[in-house]
């Protein structure tokens, strides 16, 4: 059972109110696909991700980052429960999309990243570990499915 | 994953940047990894205090790192000493300089929000991880 201390809670809440999902998913998700070239084995589907330019303009990619964003607050919404929350989409990326799962910290670095540079100086390291841990338990909720 | 030359020269051109603020850059990287990673601190009990004014070891590392990007293309001979002194006295395991470097690239995406694009990101992160493969030369 994952104990959440209230400025742990608080400080998700917050991050995930003062974010533009679209923006961030968005940043996130293509700074993925940028940093880790390899992550892009996933979306073949997704037309031109030839280099970073054709990345940052792509409309798939855009759309697919507010779906990761909208997915992830689900978490937010309900912080004790995040495994049963992600049960579903764990089977789906396990069995259906088959993703090395080692591939879901490399997004969740990016979002930090990202996160922190929206922040600045509020990201100080306190707010950085509440974040890190919030993604550290959806990682592992993602994982459980895997067999 | 070896630097190419566009490589070494977004990292020298972004370094530039940096240089003025190393010191505080690195103690910020060096704190934050010792409150978001707090297995870390298990190499510092000889430090009676772990708060934020890990500044001056921070401002340590970061020489370090700014020196290795002046040697960019030699890594290994550059940080031939240092891994020494990390394989046979300190002991760190290596899978340790990951979580620095993560922190390095929080703490300059918070600093450089507009600069720290996701070329410079990506050129930097591989910067970083071959600094911590000729750290990790000594080791065995």
């Amino acid at each position: 059972m994952v104990v959440w201390t209230d400025f742990e809670r608080t400080t998700i809440q917050d991050i995930f109110s003062k974010i533009n999902y679209a923006v961030v998913g968005q940043a996130a998700f293509s700074r993925c696909l940028i940093v880790y070239p390899w992550t892009q084995r996933y979306f073949g589907q997704f037309g031109n991700l030839y280099n970073a330019a054709a990345i940052a303009s792509n409309p798939k990619v855009a759309a697919h980052g507010k779906v990761i964003m909208e997915a992830l607050e689900k978490a937010v919404k309900d912080m004790d429960n995040i495994k049963a929350t992600y049960a579903e989409l764990s089977a789906l990326h396990s069995e259906k999309l088959q993703v090395d799962p080692d591939n879901f910290m490399l997004l969740g670095d990016c979002l930090t990243i990202v996160v922190a540079s929206q922040l600045g100086k509020n990201f100080t390291a306190e707010v950085h570990a509440a974040f890190q841990k919030f993604l550290a338990v959806v990682v592992s909720s993602l994982r459980r499915q895997y067999y | 994953m070896s630097l190419s030359a566009k490589d070494k020269e977004i990292v020298k051109a972004f370094w530039a940047k940096v240089s003025g603020r190393a010191d505080n850059i690195g103690g910020d990287a060096v704190a934050r990894m010792l409150t978001v990673y707090p297995q870390t601190k298990t190499y510092f009990s000889h430090w009676k205090d772990l708060s934020p004014s890990s500044a001056p070891h921070g401002a340590t590392v970061m020489a370090a790192v700014t020196d290795a990007v002046s040697k960019i293309d030699d890594l290994i001979g550059a940080l031939l000493s240092l891994s020494e002194l990390h394989a046979f006295t300190l002991r760190v395991d290596p899978a340790n300089f990951k979580v620095l470097s993560h922190n390095l690239l929080v703490v300059l995406s918070t600093t450089f929000p507009n600069d720290f694009t996701p070329e410079v990101h990506v050129a930097i992160d591989k910067f970083l991880t071959a600094v911590a493969l000729a750290l990790s030369e000594k080791y065995r």
